[in-house]
């Protein structure tokens, strides 16, 4: 597919990378192999920070124009995410195929995601999510960052166009922001967008599914260089401090009543 | 390559984080086994160094693109040359954003492996073995990190600060400014102190406190009510903060405020480490979640896997009684 050259100023071609994770909220198993968790039963979602760089991406393209390409590894469930994605804005959509199902490394991610982006070449800047949950081998945008030899920054709230630059607020904790400005080509880890993101009609999905088609770009060999060996993975010792307050709602609310008045806090 | 243990002081401006002095004490531990020295890196600005006593050597480097705000670029270069000059065998950021930005593309510069999310070093023969938090708390892995210079970037509160705080008088070595911070395309600009405006919830004795679980925005109202019964704020998770159901200054934890009241109520909140980080020393802290597995137990002193939408309106009947 021949790729679009946009020649209009200011436009920007912004490439979000996504990705699926375990659902937090469902219990994880630790599989048998003891060094990584139960896929098979697992509920696989978006991970909440790239959605919120795919916010910030459609931000950008609503302000300047240009094109935002969304793109992830062959993961469970990541269609829907590809799809949804087109539903609420991005032009185009890549797969990457051929990888090892499991638990993938934040650097072999980081690799195959820089393979595309050398091959694709004209993209200014790179979005993702500052962390996922199980990045152990440190945070994407860093690594695909340090890949390339693009500067990157994390922990982004906001990606405002000026020109032909971005003009970059980090947060440095505790509410402190920084601001810098991205001269060229970037690579940012988003934590949050300007604001919430989109929602996508189902009637929205369906129709970037029977209308779209998500791209393929073949996983290549890599060399993925040292990172930690996990030993064994396992829940924490539960130190057992949290007395359950037992009983029906009216008993638990009286109970807490209780501690707090014990606490000189309620009359 | 040296046996030494190298700390990322994570500061732009304004004080010392605790963080610094946990991660020295942790690295006098290591560096005692391996038999190597502790380096603290400081950039930018140099004042306030003499609270390092701990460390043996300071290392700094000075250039003018280090003298006001923080680029991603900018430190990665200068902490870079650092690393360059001392080769050391660890290196120990936090995971606040100076870790999230740099840990990574230093391990990658470097060539060698990192660990996320640390809550434990230990040292085993020549390797440094990592103990880190996965899915937000739910599970911890433990990583052997082998190789000449390895990285860790780890959670606030992980280790006590006291033993990064005794004194001493290290030396000061100034390492030369790489070229690479003449030719810059991250630019650094101004740094913004947070908005003091708003609502102060780190003066109150109580604090009802609300997370993702209460589901939408109209859902706040009933968790607002038991904030007003008790007249104290109501404080949240950040999610909460970032759909925009609350304000900013309302957010607890590593971006938003540091609290300790002397009772903190979760409601719907899972405990991740950057919330628990704003609220973990609170006096007595009393969670509601239907997750008997959230990692908020571990630090809740009394729980409940009640419905929250079940609880609120009978504490709100008990007080109105
Ligand atoms: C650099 C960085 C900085 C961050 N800073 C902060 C920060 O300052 N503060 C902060 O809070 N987070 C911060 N985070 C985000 C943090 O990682 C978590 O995503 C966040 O704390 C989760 O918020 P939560 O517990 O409200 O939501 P979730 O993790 O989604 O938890 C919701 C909980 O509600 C429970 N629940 C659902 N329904 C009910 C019900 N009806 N009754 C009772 N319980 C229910 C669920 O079991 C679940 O445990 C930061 C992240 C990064 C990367």
């Amino acid at each position: 597919m021949k790729v679009r050259r946009i020649e209009k100023g200011g436009a920007l071609k912004i490439v979000v990378g996504m990705r699926q994770l375990a659902d937090l909220v469902e219990e994880l198993e630790v599989a048998d192999s003891g060094v990584d968790i139960d896929r098979d039963f697992v509920k696989f979602v978006s991970n909440e920070w790239d959605e919120a760089a795919l916010e910030e991406a459609l931000l950008i393209k609503e302000a300047v124009g240009g094109e935002v390409v969304v793109i992830a590894l062959d993961e469970p469930d990541v269609d829907q995410t590809l799809y949804s994605a087109i539903a609420k804005g991005a032009d185009r959509a890549v797969k990457i195929v051929g990888v090892e199902e499991g638990w993938t490394p934040t650097r072999l991610r980081a690799q195959l995601l820089s393979k595309w982006l050398k091959s694709e070449g004209d993209w200014d800047a790179f979005l993702t999510g500052v962390q996922a949950a199980d990045d152990l081998d440190g945070q994407l945008a860093g690594l695909i960052g340090a890949t390339l030899g693009v500067p990157h920054a994390a922990v982004v709230s906001k990606a405002e166009p000026e020109g032909s630059s971005l003009r970059i607020t980090q947060e440095l904790g505790g509410g402190t922001l920084s601001e810098s400005v991205a001269t060229g080509k970037v690579v940012l880890g988003i934590q949050a967008g300007r604001q919430a993101p989109r929602y996508a009609p189902i009637t929205r999905i369906r129709q970037a599914m029977s209308t779209s088609t998500i791209e393929t770009f073949d996983a290549q060999e890599i060399d993925l260089g040292p990172g930690p060996k996990v030993r064994k993975i396992y829940p924490p010792q539960s130190k057992g401090q949290a007395t359950m307050l037992d009983g029906d709602p009216v008993e638990v609310a009286e109970k807490i009543v209780e501690l707090i008045r014990a606490k000189g806090l309620v009359r | 390559m040296s046996k030494d243990v190298l700390v990322i002081n994570e500061r732009v401006q304004g004080e010392n984080p605790d963080l610094t002095f946990e991660l020295i004490g942790k690295a006098k531990e290591i560096a005692g086994i391996l038999g190597g020295s502790v380096g603290v890196v400081v950039i930018g600005d140099l004042s306030g160094t003499e609270a390092f006593g701990a460390a043996d050597r300071i290392y700094t480097v000075e250039h003018d693109a280090l003298t006001s705000g923080y680029s991603s670029q900018v430190w990665e270069e200068a902490v870079l040359a650092v690393v360059e000059s001392v080769q050391p065998k660890l290196i120990l950021f936090g995971t606040g954003t100076i870790g999230i930005d740099l840990a990574g593309s230093i391990a990658k510069r470097v060539g060698g492996p990192i660990a996320s999310y640390v809550i434990d070093l230990a040292v085993e023969g020549d390797d440094v073995v990592a103990t880190s938090q996965l899915y937000g708390g739910k599970l911890l892995a433990e990583s052997v990190l082998e190789g000449d210079t390895v990285v860790a970037s780890v959670i606030a509160g992980s280790f006590p600060s006291e033993a990064g705080k005794s004194g001493g008088s290290p030396e000061v070595v100034s390492v030369s400014a790489p070229s690479s911070l003449g030719s810059l395309s991250l630019i650094p600009g101004s740094v913004k102190e947070p908005d003091k405006t708003g609502v102060d919830i780190t003066t109150s004795d109580l604090l009802v406190s609300v997370g993702r679980g209460v589901g939408s925005q109209a859902n706040i109202e009933m968790l607002q009510e038991l904030a007003d019964a008790f007249k104290v704020p109501l404080s949240a998770s950040r999610p909460v903060i970032d759909q925009g159901w609350l304000p900013k200054p309302h957010q607890v934890g590593k971006s938003g405020k540091k609290v300790k009241p002397k009772v903190y109520l979760a409601f719907g909140i899972s405990g991740a480490p950057e919330h628990l980080e704003g609220m973990r020393s609170s006096e007595m802290i009393i969670a509601c979640n239907t997750d008997p597995k959230a990692p908020i137990f571990e630090v809740a002193h009394y729980g409940t896997t009640l419905d929250l939408f079940d609880l609120v309106p009978e504490i709100l009947e008990k007080l109105e009684a």
